[in-house]
């Protein structure tokens, strides 16, 4: 991993993302939603308000300080919500194989044939906006892969020795598949959940653009989608914001490339 | 080929089905008792008239039967009644539809075409500065919100430089016809689908340049080679139709991506198809009008999905000799 310049890189803007999520509002106490200055100040104006402030006078650096925050922990949680559905499906579904393989794979199909997108939206909305429907319905459009990943991994394992040499001993099920097979499917789905932070990221800023964010809490996406309609007078209000979402999607799929080529050398793309 | 096709619109058919149930679920999920969330959207909310409503959309009737009804409704593109818009659902749906397959349609156009020329291009020159450039322009393109390349676009190209309308289908009032209206909406579609497209290049530029490098190293290239085939037929005829397959099947999986995509980019240019109103019925809380989208979104995906599929058995040189 740490050979791999692009996966430095990444491992970097991680750990500053991190760094600012958790110690940035202590460091940084001003209240994103407190006005602290005349409306639209033009960003680099005023030290104290670096990057300006929005329609309501609102500081943006406080904002995407605070946002931080959201973005992160949305990102981590949903994707471990996405896990916690997925692998367990999956890993049933390679190890019983039949008709239970059968079942939840189309199960599973299903849910990868909806409209991700739409059905975070719909759901969302019938939940009302609050970063627990938010997590959960992240969680529900993107578990798919996961479970089609450790499915895979799991038909693949089962069939090996070590895990013979379990059936034979006696071991439970549960005992095997959990102590004996999973571990060793570990590493893809590591790669996998470190791509599903970035796309969660994403998908819960798009959400808050939209509008169906956490009223309670700062985050990206709100903001550039509070900056679009002053788009033509503050061009600051909108652009800061979706940069912080840039650079840490941009980290997150770097650091999944790096663990990709760290862990399964098998799989990684040669030119590079 | 015709009974895999009837196979898989079956198939399709039946995933359809297990949608609208969901959807029927998630209805009743919804805040509110529907009937008087419907008498108090058509502006009445005496017991009469909430009454007939319970009756007139069977929610007297025990579930399992309402969801009968629900069915049968869809399935007849009886997609229920928006009191907001006061216009049957699926009315309102149809006429929202050909925005949303124009923009989609092109949106899709533009990035497998690019997505597949640049690929191909970093392939080639592996290792080059070409190469980093571009896989370094897909890598970032790839972790651009969608909602944010609309906005940066419409800074640019709209308020900054003044070359494109920044919102819209056509100019309104202008009141063009045949070529000057083919050619206005033309100038109101490059940004859309600009804005949607380039996100999907990213993926498909990647993919293909992947694709092709893994393709190359396998023996029948080595045996072309060999055989003294000149190095572009190689790579057209070998390395490039082996190498989309897996583009073709990210087409498909992207489907459902690329409607989201819509949604948003639909809302920011004010482009009049399903995903703005989508997000119209989304600010409004009408949930018909919400749920209506959501299944005709999804069987776009599905009718989508079927078409990548006919089109893999189609590019797919080793189902050619098998059929």
């Amino acid at each position: 991993m740490l050979k791999s310049p692009s996966g430095v890189i990444g491992l970097v803007i991680l750990l500053v993302a991190i760094s600012v999520a958790v110690f940035g509002p202590m460091l940084f106490p001003n209240s994103p939603w407190r006005m602290v200055q005349r409306p639209f100040l033009p960003p680099f104006t005023l030290g104290a308000v670096p990057l300006g402030t929005d329609a309501l006078g609102r500081d943006i650096f406080a904002g995407m300080i605070f946002g931080a925050r959201v973005s992160l922990l949305v990102g981590l949680v949903s994707t471990l919500a996405a896990l916690i559905v997925g692998v367990p499906i999956g890993a049933m579904a390679g190890y019983f194989g039949g008709k239970v393989d059968d079942a939840l794979m189309r199960f599973t199909e299903f849910f990868q044939t909806i409209p991700s997108f739409a059905l975070a939206i719909v759901l969302v909305a019938i939940l009302q906006p609050s970063i627990y429907s938010i997590v959960a319905s992240i969680a529900v459009v993107s578990w798919p892969p996961v479970a089609r990943l450790v499915r895979g991994e799991v038909l693949s394992l089962r069939t090996r020795e070590y895990v013979q040499a379990a059936v034979v001993t006696g071991q439970s099920n549960s005992w095997i598949i959990l102590r004996e097979i999973l571990p060793n499917a570990l590493s893809p789905v590591i790669v996998l959940a470190s791509l599903m932070v970035a796309t969660a990221i994403l998908l819960e800023s798009s959400l808050s653009f939209l509008g169906l964010g956490d009223p309670n809490l700062i985050s990206w996406g709100y903001m550039v989608g509070a900056g679009r309609t002053v788009i033509r007078q503050a061009w600051w209000i909108t652009v800061f914001p979706g940069i912080a979402i840039l650079i840490s999607v941009l980290g997150l799929n770097l650091i999944g490339e790096g663990l990709n080529d760290a862990l399964n050398p098998r799989l990684s793309r040669e030119g590079r | 080929m015709l009974s895999f096709v009837a196979q898989r619109v079956l198939k399709g058919v039946i995933v359809l089905l297990a949608i609208v149930v969901l959807n029927f679920f998630l209805i009743r999920l919804a805040p509110g008792d529907p009937a008087i969330v419907m008498a108090g959207e058509a502006g009445a909310s005496d017991q009469v008239f909430v009454k007939q409503l319970r009756e007139k959309f069977g929610l007297d009737k025990p579930l399992p039967e309402q969801l009968f009804i629900y069915v049968k409704g869809v399935v007849s593109l009886d997609l229920g009644f928006s009191f907001r818009q006061q216009a049957p659902v699926a009315k309102l749906i149809g006429e929202r539809l050909p925005a949303t397959l124009l923009l989609t349609l092109t949106a899709f156009a533009i990035s497998l075409t690019l997505g597949i020329l640049f690929g191909t291009f970093a392939a080639r020159f592996a290792g080059t500065f070409l190469d980093t450039a571009i896989t370094v322009f897909a890598l970032i393109f790839y972790a651009m919100p969608i909602f944010w390349v609309a906005l940066m676009g419409i800074l640019l190209f709209s308020v900054t430089m003044d070359w494109l309308p920044s919102f819209g289908y056509e100019t309104v009032g202008a009141n063009l016809t045949g070529l000057a209206h083919a050619f206005d909406v033309a100038k109101h579609l490059i940004m859309p689908a600009m804005t949607l497209g380039l996100f999907f290049m990213a993926t498909y530029t990647r993919m293909t340049r992947a694709s092709m490098l893994e393709v190359k190293r396998l023996d029948f290239v080595k045996t072309a080679r060999a055989k003294g085939l000149s190095d572009a037929v190689i790579q057209r005829r070998h390395v490039l139709r082996n190498a989309l397959l897996p583009v073709v099947t990210l087409a498909g999986v992207h489907s459902g991506t690329l409607i989201g995509g819509a949604v948003i980019t639909e809302t920011v240019f004010a482009w009049p198809g399903i995903g703005r109103l989508m997000y119209d019925a989304l600010l409004q809380r009408d949930y018909n009008l919400l749920l209506g989208v959501f299944v005709i979104c999804s069987a776009m995906v599905l009718t989508f999905n079927l078409i990548t599929d006919l089109v893999y058995r189609l590019v797919d040189p080793r189902i050619e000799y098998a059929a």
